[in-house]
């Protein structure tokens, strides 16, 4: 039984840290007019009825940077995630406590728009969801709800929204065709797209490979790189190679807790906290 | 188990169920063929000269010169046949009282039966009915009225312990010896030449209206008061009940009062049909005064609250079906609920919303007992679209339950009830055809 001995191994191992054969990316360039607290979170809590699936969270969320959210499942990184947007308004008996701000307006006050706030705070599922329509009226659904009637202009705004997620160049000679004929992956890049054709300033992304293949992840990743420094990214994702890859900062959360906030290079290499060095090594998933 | 069992319970298993599906196959044939082949005759048959004639008076359709042609070398023929029994008359007169009685009766039956085959006999005052101005029209009933001719049906009550038996009596036999037993072989030989049966389509069937309740013309009135119920139940449940389904599946909170409003639902989709046509008839009628009496309003506001559980049901279910995702996506671009509600939710549910809606016209369309009270008459001519606020109309479902019992001449006209009801089983099948089709363009459209 080599698997289970080399999982006792794996335990029985002293925490020299840095055992961490991560790939780390090269210096990540600064952005300039970046780093601003963009999402701040005050003692932030969301409970599902009594269960706090987040518990009093504090952090800031850097404007133009990538931020990865990673974490054992049910820890409540989508939670977080979904938050922000305010999606979680969906499920029945979901509430806050604390605050939540963004751009300085708290996004659970009393008289914020929650239409308004999405149309700014974009996001992308973890399942590729587009619509039964074709390609065109798929990226212009979010531009016509928001009053462009002009054919010309939406026609501009899908191909530059295309261009933005890299998938102009196989789609451009069927826009009329159904989205649901894409493969996965053009399916998730077409997701961004939409989302990118709304100008939001934020874009959520809530574990947008782990339906798509390698290859297909590898695009989205680009992609990640390329919107880098015009957008806030912020990503949720299983994968802790792919947070190294693509953000700039992480956040480790465990049981509700956000346990560790660092530059991702920090993170990975001289992580604070023994939770997040045994996760990220391994120990735990 | 062993895989031998496993495999042999999986084939027996296999067996059973397509053995049942031949079955249900089978039953269906055994029940629809009948339907068609007799529904058909009743457009479909052997028209005699009094069909023609019927429609050049009634409908003024046909070749006015080839009728009267062929009317005239009909009447040559049928000539004889007036003039034995005029013969027979003088006959009569000179006979004795016993034997006059012992004739009387059977000879008023053979004339009755040449009554029916000729319409009125030389000597008779003009009929008030339609029905005894023309004789048999079908060549089928013809021989039937022939048989009526030459036979004279007694009962047989020999065997008290069973239910008395018919049997037949030649009538030539009865009137042997008297000048009247040539009429029987000479109608016997020469009936086509006096009825000339001609193979007919006759579609009027379908577009005509109804003369004489239903002895002559065609069903329209009926066919076009069902499809006035039908689609105007639709008009008000169609829209109702999916606005009930969104209110269902996307506004309402779990609670107490979501509950109660499903299970009433529910329990509505199962009340009898005709406890609907009594509300209808209390509540449209006699409360809320909707029209003076019977309306196709009437009819239409009972027949909708009948099929608007079914709907409702069917249109919850489709919206439920709908991907989640879709509402988050169109959430997430900053889309109102109503807007998501309206561009994306509905379009995605609409095969399964369009299926409910048509499987209800359908059964709008075939029910009876709802309109009993609200909306049918048994006789009728088709009402202008003006007056569907105010007139009650014939219906195909009604009149077929009217035709099979409530008629006065039922026997005579059973290929009209067949008509009717191959008429509305083939609207119903249309209906549900096209709810298929509907259905499999919309799913392809939407699987891209």
């Amino acid at each position: 039984m080599p698997m289970a001995l080399e999982a006792t191994g794996m335990k029985k191992k002293s925490n020299d840290s840095a055992v961490l054969d991560i790939y780390l990316p090269p210096e990540r360039k600064k952005i300039e007019g970046g780093g601003k607290p963009h999402v701040v979170a005050k003692n932030f809590s969301i409970y599902y009825g009594e269960f706090e699936a987040v518990k009093k969270v504090n952090a800031d969320i850097l404007s133009k940077y990538v931020t990865a959210i990673i974490g054992p499942s049910g820890c409540g990184k989508s939670t977080f995630l979904r938050a922000i947007n305010r999606m979680n308004d969906l499920i029945p008996n979901c509430h806050t406590t604390g605050a939540l701000m963004f751009d300085g307006e708290d996004v659970y006050g009393k008289f914020t728009d929650e239409v308004l706030l999405r149309k700014k705070i974009g996001m992308v599922f973890q399942k590729p969801n587009p619509f039964p329509k074709s390609i065109f009226d798929n990226i212009a659904y979010g531009p016509r709800l928001h009053g462009v009637k002009d054919r010309k202009t939406l026609e501009g705004i899908v191909e530059q929204s295309l261009r933005k997620a890299a998938l102009w160049d196989e789609v451009s000679d069927r826009l009329d065709k159904n989205a649901l004929g894409l493969s996965g992956g053009q399916q998730q890049r077409l997701c961004v797209a939409r989302t990118l054709a709304v100008e939001p300033e934020i874009l959520l992304l809530d574990e947008p490979t782990s339906a798509l293949d390698p290859k297909a992840t590898a695009k989205i990743e680009d992609l990640i790189q390329e919107l880098r420094g015009s957008y806030t990214i912020m990503i949720v994702t299983h994968n802790m190679q792919q947070a190294s890859r693509v953000s700039d900062y992480t956040m480790f959360f465990y049981e509700g807790v956000l346990v560790e906030h660092a530059p991702t290079a920090e993170l990975f290499t001289r992580p604070k906290d023994k939770m997040t060095e045994d996760y990220i090594t391994g120990r735990f998933s | 188990m062993n895989l031998g069992t496993r495999k042999l319970l999986d084939r027996s298993f296999t067996a059973l169920g397509f053995g049942s599906i031949v079955i249900m196959g089978l039953a269906l044939l055994v029940v629809l063929a009948p339907i068609a082949s007799k529904g058909i005759g009743a457009i479909v048959f052997q028209g005699t000269i009094e069909h023609r004639k019927m429609l050049l008076s009634e409908f003024g359709r046909g070749d006015a010169e080839k009728i009267s042609k062929e009317e005239a070398s009909a009447k040559e023929a049928r000539q004889k046949v007036f003039d034995m029994l005029a013969t027979f008359d003088q006959e009569l007169e000179q006979m004795d009282f016993d034997r006059q009685s012992k004739y009387r009766n059977s000879y008023e039956q053979v004339k009755s039966a040449l009554r029916g085959l000729y319409g009125p006999l030389p000597g008779d005052t003009e009929p008030a009915l339609m029905r005894f101005q023309y004789g048999q029209t079908r060549w089928d009933k013809a021989e039937e009225k022939l048989h009526e001719l030459l036979y004279e049906q007694k009962w047989d009550y020999s065997n008290p312990d069973v239910i008395a038996k018919p049997y037949d009596v030649s009538r030539a036999a009865e009137f042997e010896g008297t000048s009247l037993v040539k009429l029987f072989s000479y109608v016997e030989e020469n009936l086509d030449r006096m009825m000339l049966p001609e193979w007919t389509i006759y579609w009027g069937f379908i577009t005509d209206s109804s003369i004489d309740a239903h002895f002559f013309g065609g069903i329209w009135p009926e066919i076009q008061g069902t499809i006035f119920l039908a689609i105007g139940a639709m008009l008000f449940a169609f829209p109702l009940g999916v606005i009930a389904a969104i209110y269902f599946t996307e506004y309402a909170r779990d609670g107490f009062l979501t509950s109660m409003l499903r299970s009433a639902n529910s329990t509505l989709a199962g009340v009898p049909s005709i406890v609907f046509g009594l509300f209808g008839l209390a509540f449209f009628i006699n409360t809320m005064h909707v029209s003076h009496s019977k309306s196709v309003l009437a009819g239409s506001l009972t027949l909708a609250i009948m099929v608007l559980p079914t709907i409702i049901r069917a249109a919850e279910e489709a919206i439920l079906a709908v991907p989640k995702t879709y509402k988050e996506a169109s959430l997430s671009l900053g889309s109102t609920k109503w807007n998501t509600i309206v561009t994306v939710i509905l379009p995605a549910a609409l095969p399964g919303i369009l299926t409910g809606g048509v499987i209800s016209l359908g059964r709008a369309a075939g029910e009876t007992a709802p309109i009993i009270f609200t909306a049918a008459v048994s006789v009728g001519t088709a009402i202008g679209i003006g007056d569907v606020l105010s007139s009650p109309t014939p219906a195909l479902s009604w009149n077929i339950y009217n035709l099979a019992s409530e008629h006065e001449a039922a026997a005579e006209i059973r290929h009209v009830q067949y008509g009717m009801v191959l008429s509305l089983v083939t609207i119903v099948l249309l209906l549900n055809l096209s709810a298929i089709i509907l259905r499999a363009r919309i799913s392809k459209k939407l699987k891209g």
